[in-house]
């Protein structure tokens, strides 16, 4: 069937899928589903850990080789500080952001270090919104119950605790900074119902929610004037004789240089792993989701959690191939956006948790039900002009006006046509383990966002993103600002490096390989 | 920083560039065969160039990948966003280099008179000549140049409206013959709008007061004294 055929098909059942109302799958049918389908249980993409901290645990092969690598720093490095911080940041999005201006609104002399430009990062891309549960009818408890379930009841629960009641103060805070959050007639805020919610708890800024709230912070960030560093990736830490963290080493990207900064208190933030293109997958994620944070704490001795759980997108861009992996927001399925497929049905209750939308687009392409595009990818239907049917015309020129451009720009009316979805890679469920207040067990180590591990269970509910980033940001910047307070400058020293060489060693890991990876090689080695 | 683990990915990225036809164009200057229908940062990669500085979220949102671009025989040099623009044959392009801008220094919550403050903060901004390039400019097709005039006459709200799709990339900053940087602007107009004209949201302030007086301690405490059995019940219970 050609491609104008299978339009209309999507075109001619839409009335009668209208009025089907879809069931949610029972908790055994989620559970079968998911272990048949989802990639996280392919066996064969997964091996254990070698050594370190999670010596013998399973996860993804592309991060268990990346945890192993060397440092690629020589043992004689002279680390000799041209910048000596109370609190020194590392990443430039939500939760760096947040780290650092709390950090400096607590009176420490923080400096932010970021390997591409101040906000590049997966945050500015949320379009979906944020969770926080302000409507009367809402309470922190039932975010709680429904992030839980979202997370098959793996979630931690003291970290869960502490998201969903800071979540108000996150929004009042980002209110009086000047973010724009949609309101109510009534002028309260206007919340979204999200995939896995029990109620609308998702606050937005039309479809550029992340934009919005780091346009504001990167501009707070330099009103502020927190000390910057772009381009500087971290490629190592630093410990005194007791393994506490003192501080890193930087890489300027322009000129290679290792720049050494002696810190009181260390907070990555350098958000998740979507560039190591898990399972050959396609990415979602901006150029430096590396899994930077996971290498240079799990080489310090902070143990990860659930690192073998990663979330795939149900809707990431199939056709045209411009577009392969990019995100499609999932506010459209919030709206009443139905999945199709080749046979013009639906196949799941669209507003079920990701892994769950995900695993089902992968059992109707695996099982012949799939759309077939002229590039040889396959994907389902996200039937994008029901919006406009459904709430009348202009839905989404309102709504979603970034999808209605990102389309547009390859000639693609998503007003007249639905696009073509399949599951891309998106969001590292798990990361380095840490306390309420972004604490790793590494004294004066601290991570949020989503290189932190444990909140979000083995699923990410939608909208927990931005309010994690939000709330660890903030209690890591204030908890690293208040410790620097009582601590003098330790010693710097690269002796966890020569440690975890010996064991490498020992376990006779000569992959050659060095970590973190920084960025992707995407450039194509000519001769 | 680029390792040999990576290599294979390169290839499952690129993947989506093999096809079989192929287009040549100019990149700074220089002619390169690339594939057809690839973006124009792909087309970077494909040339073998490293990109750092002008690689950023690669889905249409931070604006690192400003470039300009001149298709075939067409005089008019336009702007895109390298990572949401397919390359075409005969296609010239350059990505645009960090132009410095000068950023007002403000503290957004103790403004006095925001609306006002604006000529002290960009004494530039009502110097607009309207020659339009702003708005020609723009790769998100926002009416930059009524968006300045817009700030500077007051109106805080329809500016915000109407840079709510700016993805900062600034290619409204180097045409300005007035040295205006309407982005900047903008953000400054925005965040006032929000800070200073804005309602507080009354459901919000309850909620956190609600919480800071324990309204939910009872629930917090039936709810983590469950079993596991019966925390997924309860959990398995909500519609």
């Amino acid at each position: 069937m050609d491609i104008i055929a299978q339009h209309n098909l999507v075109h001619q059942t839409r009335d009668a899928r209208r009025a089907i109302d879809f069931p949610k799958l029972s908790p055994a049918e989620r559970d079968s589903l998911i272990k048949k389908y989802h990639p996280d249980h392919r066996a064969q993409a997964y091996r254990p850990i070698k050594f370190g901290p999670n010596a013998g645990e399973l996860t993804v092969t592309e991060v268990a080789t990346l945890l192993e690598g060397d440092s690629p720093l020589p043992a004689n490095l002279s680390l000799v500080p041209k910048y000596s911080v109370d609190v020194l940041v590392v990443g430039g999005g939500g939760a760096g952001c947040a780290a650092a201006l709390h950090a400096h609104a607590e009176g420490a002399n923080v400096l932010l270090a970021t390997k591409l430009r101040l906000g590049d990062s997966n945050s500015v891309m949320a379009q979906g919104g944020m969770q926080i549960a302000v409507a009367p009818d809402d309470s922190p408890v039932q975010h709680f119950l429904d992030t839980l379930k979202g997370g098959h009841m793996k979630n931690d629960h003291d970290l869960l605790k502490v998201m969903v009641e800071d979540g108000p103060t996150i929004a009042q805070w980002l209110l009086e900074l000047g973010v724009l959050f949609d309101r109510q007639e009534d002028g309260n805020l206007h919340v979204k119902k999200g995939g896995g919610s029990s109620k609308a708890r998702l606050l937005t800024c039309s479809d550029y929610t992340g934009l919005e709230i780091m346009r504001v912070l990167k501009d707070e960030v330099l009103n502020q004037k927190i000390p910057l560093m772009e381009f500087s990736a971290a490629v190592e830490l630093l410990s005194d004789e007791n393994g506490a963290c003192t501080g890193a080493v930087l890489q300027d990207l322009d000129n290679k240089r290792y720049v050494v900064v002696a810190a009181k208190t260390v907070i990555l933030a350098t958000g998740g792993i979507g560039r190591l293109h898990i399972q050959g997958f396609p990415t979602s994620n901006h150029f430096g989701a590396t899994g930077d944070a996971l290498v240079l704490a799990y080489r310090m001795g902070a143990p990860l959690v659930q690192i073998d759980t990663f979330q795939y997108h149900p809707s990431g861009g199939v056709y045209p191939e411009q577009l392969v992996g990019a995100l499609v927001t999932e506010g459209i399925r919030s709206e009443g956006g139905h999945l199709v497929n080749a046979n013009g049905e639906r196949f799941v209750n669209e507003l079920d948790t990701r892994d769950v939308v995900s695993s089902s687009i992968i059992k109707e392409c695996e099982e012949g039900r799939g759309v077939r595009t002229a590039a040889g990818r396959l994907g389902v239907w996200l039937d994008t002009p029901l919006l406009d049917v459904a709430h009348g015309p202009g839905t989404l020129d309102k709504h979603f006006p970034a999808m209605v451009r990102q389309y547009e720009r390859y000639g693609v009316d998503i007003r007249k046509d639905p696009v073509l979805i399949y599951p891309t890679l998106h969001y590292q469920n798990g990361g380095v383990k840490i306390g309420v207040n972004g604490e790793t067990p590494v004294a004066n180590l601290f991570v949020a966002g989503e290189a932190s591990g444990g909140l979000h269970g083995r699923n990410r509910l939608m909208g927990n993103s931005l309010l994690d980033l939000m709330v660890f940001g903030k209690r890591t910047g204030l908890t690293a600002a208040a410790r620097a307070k009582s601590l003098s400058q330790g010693a710097l020293t690269l002796d966890h490096v020569t440690k975890f060489r010996l064991e490498a060693k020992r376990h006779q890991v000569s992959s050659g390989l060095t970590s973190p990876m920084v960025l992707p090689a995407y450039t194509r080695q000519v001769s | 920083m680029s390792s040999d683990v990576n290599q294979p990915k390169q290839f499952t990225e690129q993947a989506s560039m093999i096809q079989s036809q192929m287009v040549t164009v100019e990149i700074e200057g220089k002619p390169f065969q690339v594939p057809a229908g690839i973006t124009l940062m792909k087309a970077m990669w494909y040339a073998g160039k490293d990109v750092v500085r002008g690689a950023g979220c690669l889905g249409g949102f931070c604006g690192a990948c400003a470039a300009y671009y001149r298709t075939k025989d067409d005089p008019k040099v336009k702007t895109c966003l390298a990572c949401s623009k397919a390359v075409e044959d005969g296609m010239s392009f350059s990505f645009m280099p960090a132009f410095p801008a000068r950023k007002a220094i403000y503290n957004i919550q103790s403004l006095k008179d925001p609306k006002q403050d604006l000529f002290e903060l960009y004494p530039e901004a009502p110097l607009c000549r309207n020659c339009n390039a702003c708005t020609e400019a723009c790769p998100q097709k926002i009416n930059v140049r009524e968006g300045v005039w817009k700030a500077v006459f007051g109106d805080f709200q329809a500016v915000s409206d109407m840079f709510m799709d700016c993805v900062m990339c600034g290619m409204c900053t180097p045409v300005c013959i007035a040295d205006i940087a309407p982005n900047l602007v903008a953000v400054y107009a925005s965040r006032a709008q929000g800070a200073h004209f804005t309602d507080k949201p009354e459901g919000l302030g309850q909620r956190i007061q609600d919480i800071s007086n324990g309204k939910y301690q009872q629930d917090w405490k039936r709810i983590l004294q469950l079993s596991d059995e019966d925390l997924q019940k309860t959990s398995a219970a909500i519609l």
